[in-house]
């Protein structure tokens, strides 16, 4: 306990001062545009945390902005995890497909997915699925070529044994293949759960009144600074949150491969 | 019965890896191959698990011509570390292959405990490939292909990457292996020591590109012991004559005119032999 502590500190001393400097220095500038962290921590407090113990004190605000952002942002990443994941494992192990589509998908994946929003605005109407596409398009590309390039580079021993030993083209791909890559594809997957998170705001910006990104941009034009900025801090917070909680994930799921190549070196 | 008739494989870059192979191999023989290293023996390994279709010639396992990997083959490969599966514990390992011979899962399990028993390993079912020693990852994968029970075990220089200690006890496995089992066994090596020990027969290939030298019977029993067989005369005059074949390719010298044996056995080692990489 004591070193779950100690280890805590450690990794926490440079955030504790940087907030600190930050409070120092906002109230001595007293500038409006630049509230301090207790400022933005008691709009956080007040606008999304202020509610009835029920309710795991979420406001009413709280829980519908965050059942909105987070619908879209988890709905448009696994959406993108289930295509990406599908085409790529397709791509990498059929030569043909990959020669195919390559050009297409090099092209699509260029394309900054904020430019195609207009575009997405004319399909599907302002809504939520126009949101949930923006994410799920803008966030397949890592997924999908993670995992393309992660079955193609299967080591062709372990092919091979598979071979040797009769498993089924099922079997293959499902203890064989898929195992193989799952490096790689999570690593596709945590890089594209970030994306997410500024796709969904982005996505909110424009005809959206529930959401954190709706209530960031609200804010602002409000010239509600302490508000806006708490929208900032806690767009910081989730990124964090989903970020460590993916590790984890990945983690027990992978141990095999840290344990293995920790072992190699 | 194993047969192969003027088996050669020339691969799309050009390079002639093996060329007129004829090799006929009865049921219940262990076989060793031996020849220089990057001669073309996995290549030829690789055509009879049917791994790689030969561009001529044919491999015909029990009357039936080899097209696609065969029912009843397993191959122990060199490479423990890239052939076993990081994922899968060593039990779970050993028990993928047996879904082919449609057991249930409690069955599988069974069954790869009494392969993982007979090879000492029982202890280290839960265990990981990647937790073990290379010598114990290697007898792994020996007890996966045991828990197949293959007709026929191809072994791709099985021992190439461990000590010589524990090469020692993986060959004497084998052994017991095949005397158990009754399997035929295919066992290429470089080690010239190696194939006189272990096989009843050893087959001697040239280098690059490889047809078959010569066909050397092992006049040794059958129970060996890697002290009192490695003393025996006829092991001595065998080792020399397959040795002269390794590395001349023009054999002909018969066991009662075999020189002294080298100091080291070890030194019989033909990697040196090789002819392209």
């Amino acid at each position: 306990m004591t070193r779950l502590l100690r280890g805590t500190a450690e990794r926490l001393w440079l955030v504790a001062l940087a907030v600190i400097a930050w409070e120092a220095g906002t109230r001595a500038a007293d500038e409006e545009y630049f509230p301090p962290p207790s400022t933005i921590v008691s709009a956080l407090h007040e606008m999304w945390f202020s509610g009835p113990a029920s309710q795991a004190f979420l406001t009413d605000k709280a829980v519908d902005d965050f059942s909105t952002s987070l619908g879209h942002l988890f709905g448009g990443w696994l959406i993108s995890c289930v295509i990406g994941v599908a085409l790529g494992v397709a791509i990498g192990r059929f030569r043909a497909l990959n020669d195919m589509l390559d050009p297409v998908l090099q092209f699509l994946r260029a394309v900054p997915p904020p430019t195609l929003l207009p575009f997405f605005i004319i399909v599907f109407q302002l809504g939520a699925t126009m949101q949930i596409v923006t994410i799920a398009f803008g966030v397949v590309w890592p997924v999908l070529l993670n995992s393309a390039d992660g079955v193609r580079t299967v080591d062709s021993l372990q092919l091979e044994t598979a071979r040797v030993f009769g498993l089924s083209r099922y079997r293959r791909l499902v203890t064989v293949i898929l195992p193989a890559a799952a490096p790689k594809i999570f690593a596709g997957l945590r890089v594209s759960l970030a994306f997410a998170l500024i796709l969904m705001v982005l996505s909110e910006l424009v005809g959206s009144t529930a959401g954190i990104g709706a209530q960031l941009i609200g804010a602002q034009r409000d010239f509600d600074l302490p508000a806006m900025w708490a929208g900032i801090v806690m767009l910081g917070v989730l990124g964090v949150l989903f970020n460590s909680a993916f590790l984890l994930l990945e983690r027990r799921l992978l141990a095999w491969h840290s344990g293995a190549r920790r072992l190699a070196n | 019965m194993l047969e192969i008739a003027a088996l050669s494989h020339t691969y799309p870059d050009g390079h002639v890896a093996i060329r007129g192979i004829d090799l006929t191999v009865p049921d219940g023989q262990l076989v060793s191959i031996v020849g220089p290293s990057g001669c073309g023996k996995s290549t030829l390994l690789r055509c009879i698990a049917g791994l790689i279709r030969p561009t001529g010639g044919k491999v015909v396992l029990n009357g039936q011509p080899v097209t696609g990997v065969p029912e009843g083959l397993a191959v122990v490969f060199q490479d423990y570390s890239r052939s076993l599966f990081p994922w899968l514990t060593v039990r779970d390992n050993v028990a993928l292959p047996l879904r082919r011979r449609g057991k249930s899962k409690a069955e599988r399990r069974e069954a790869a405990m009494a392969a993982l028993e007979s090879v000492g390993l029982a202890g280290a079912a839960r265990k990981y490939p990647w937790q073990l020693s290379g010598g114990m990852q290697q007898r792994v994968s020996i007890a996966r292909a045991l828990a197949y029970q293959p007709s026929l075990l191809l072994m791709d220089e099985p021992f190439g990457s461990v000590d010589a200690q524990t090469r020692e006890d993986l060959e004497d496995l084998v052994l017991q292996v095949h005397r158990a089992e009754k399997m035929t066994i295919l066992l290429v090596t470089h080690d010239i020591d190696e194939s006189v020990y272990v096989g009843d027969r050893v087959v001697v290939l040239g280098p690059s590109p490889t047809g078959v030298v010569a066909d050397v019977p092992v006049p040794l029993p059958s129970e060996r012991d890697q002290i009192e067989t490695r003393a025996l005369p006829e092991f001595i005059g065998t080792r020399a004559k397959v040795g002269r074949l390794v590395r001349g390719g023009h054999g002909g010298a018969d066991v009662t005119n075999a020189g002294p044996a080298t100091p080291d056995p070890r030194a019989a080692d033909v990697r040196a032999a090789c002819s392209d990489g």
